[in-house]
């Protein structure tokens, strides 16, 4: 198929950028998004332009990096994946196609689709993890009951990779499922329970300074999300903030 | 507890929470305004134990003052908070494929909202003020009736009243459930809360549309 790209070019991260026009031909169908954007790129570099940066690693839906917000939503059209995930089969020949980087004032542009996502980093480091001694006597994590239930909803949140693709989507550029997400994942543990207090406050602490938006509960993060994370752990996340604060 | 409140969830239950204080008082709004309906003596009675009793007048009106202000002002605080949180808009944005109308534009529905209420201000409530507390007009416990019917006389002001009604549904439409999921309602309990938030969300401006129209044609 033969397609119109338009995508959003930028130098650097404080350079003005814009939308620029590309054709790219004889996509197959088959082929991923980014593999259309490696043809494009290959069609750049020979003819002596600067390739469109983009960010991408494992290419599986795995590793969260790939980060497009094609035809106005965050990782195209498709639902439950990740830019990577999604195949040119979504497209019709002939179509025009806006690419952009994900939009928050948290996530600034690095150069043309690449954006700064450490704001989720920094979020993970003010509380997302447990205290554990590692010396070598570690208790089996095994030995320790969790019903059926907990462990569930616990692997649901876990499944997050931290994409950003909530934040893109979010009309106001909120980061609560993420947030929600990564406290949920210990709170429904008793591992989690010891620093669930300290956890949410210095979390939702860090992503309020991070200068994400707040959530109205509009449900697109939940839509858009290629794991399906439920909107149920936002209402976790303000449960537990009520609770550490009560 | 105070740096709960400055927070940006502390932020989303506070407006919660004013919200629950107006859908109960809508209720109220809505029962007794409907008793007009059915006989002009009851919604007489009923009107003038709300315009004279000291505590719905002194304790509850101002509280109630209080909530509609705290509503709309933290609304607005919030919208501009997340306007800033993006810098850069998108050139393409396909908000309808992952959110409805009403969740996008809550902040639209509320400033219809608003623009009604000053409205509904100047035709009821400064009236009352006036009789009440500053032409000192002896009550007349029969005047309500008549004072009802006479505004809904009008049909700019009929209509103006059923929009306004149509953005109060889409505005709870969204609210009610938005409401509950702030403070943490479980997700068990979401699919009743999301039926009774569609009733209440059309049951309430319904009573409203209707009681206007009724009282337009039957004058």
């Amino acid at each position: 198929m033969n397609l119109t790209l338009k995508i959003w070019r930028q130098k650097d991260s404080n350079a003005k950028g814009q939308m620029v026009d590309y054709k790219v031909t004889d996509i197959s169908e088959h082929m991923s998004f980014l593999e259309m954007m490696d043809v494009l790129n290959e069609q750049l570099v020979n003819s002596g332009e600067d390739p469109v940066a983009f960010d991408h690693d494992c290419r599986e839906g795995i590793c969260g990096m790939c980060s497009m917000y094609i035809n106005g939503e965050a990782h195209g059209p498709d639902r439950g994946v990740t830019t990577c995930q999604l195949h040119m089969r979504m497209f019709k020949d002939g179509d025009t196609i806006t690419i952009e980087p994900f939009r928050a004032s948290a996530f600034p542009v690095l150069k043309d689709l690449v954006v700064d996502r450490t704001a989720f980093e920094r979020i993970q480091q003010a509380g997302g993890y447990i205290s554990v001694n590692t010396s070598g006597n570690t208790q089996d994590a095994n030995s320790i009951p969790i019903s059926k239930h907990a462990a569930d909803e616990a692997m649901d949140a876990a499944t997050c990779i931290g994409c950003g693709a909530c934040v893109a989507t979010c009309k106001n550029s909120s980061a609560m499922l993420f947030v929600g997400a990564k406290v949920s994942q210990y709170a429904l543990l008793p591992q989690g329970q010891i620093e669930a207090a300290d956890r949410v406050r210095n979390m939702v602490a860090q992503m309020d300074l991070e200068g994400f938006g707040n959530c109205t509960n509009t449900g697109a993060c939940e839509i858009e999300c290629p794991k399906g994370i439920s909107l149920d752990n936002i209402a976790r996340m303000n449960r537990e903030l009520m609770k550490a604060s009560i | 507890m105070s740096g709960f409140f400055k927070s940006s969830i502390g932020r989303k239950v506070a407006m919660a929470l004013s919200a629950f204080f107006l859908m109960i008082f809508l209720l109220m709004h809505v029962s007794v305004n409907l008793l007009s309906v059915f006989s002009e003596d009851t919604f007489n009675a009923a009107s003038h134990f709300m315009g004279t009793n000291w505590l719905v007048q002194f304790i509850m009106q101002p509280i109630l003052i209080f909530g509609v202000i705290f509503h709309f002002v933290m609304g607005f605080v919030l919208e501009i908070k997340n306007r800033k949180a993006r810098n850069v808009s998108y050139v393409s944005n396909n908000g309808a494929a992952n959110s409805t109308w009403m969740s996008r534009n809550m902040i639209y529905s509320g400033l219809v909202i608003l623009a009604f209420l000053v409205l509904h201000f100047a035709d009821f409530w400064i009236h009352e003020i006036n009789v009440k507390y500053i032409a000192m007009h002896p009550e007349d416990p029969t005047r309500y009736f008549h004072e009802l019917q006479e505004k809904f006389v009008p049909i700019w002001r009929v209509a103006a009243y059923v929009i306004a009604f149509v953005l109060l549904g889409l505005h709870l439409a969204h609210g009610f459930t938005s409401a509950f999921q702030s403070l943490g309602a479980t997700a068990s309990r979401k699919k009743t809360l999301q039926n009774i938030g569609k009733a209440y969300s059309i049951l309430i401006p319904l009573g409203f549309i209707f009681i206007a129209l009724y009282h337009h044609f039957n004058h």
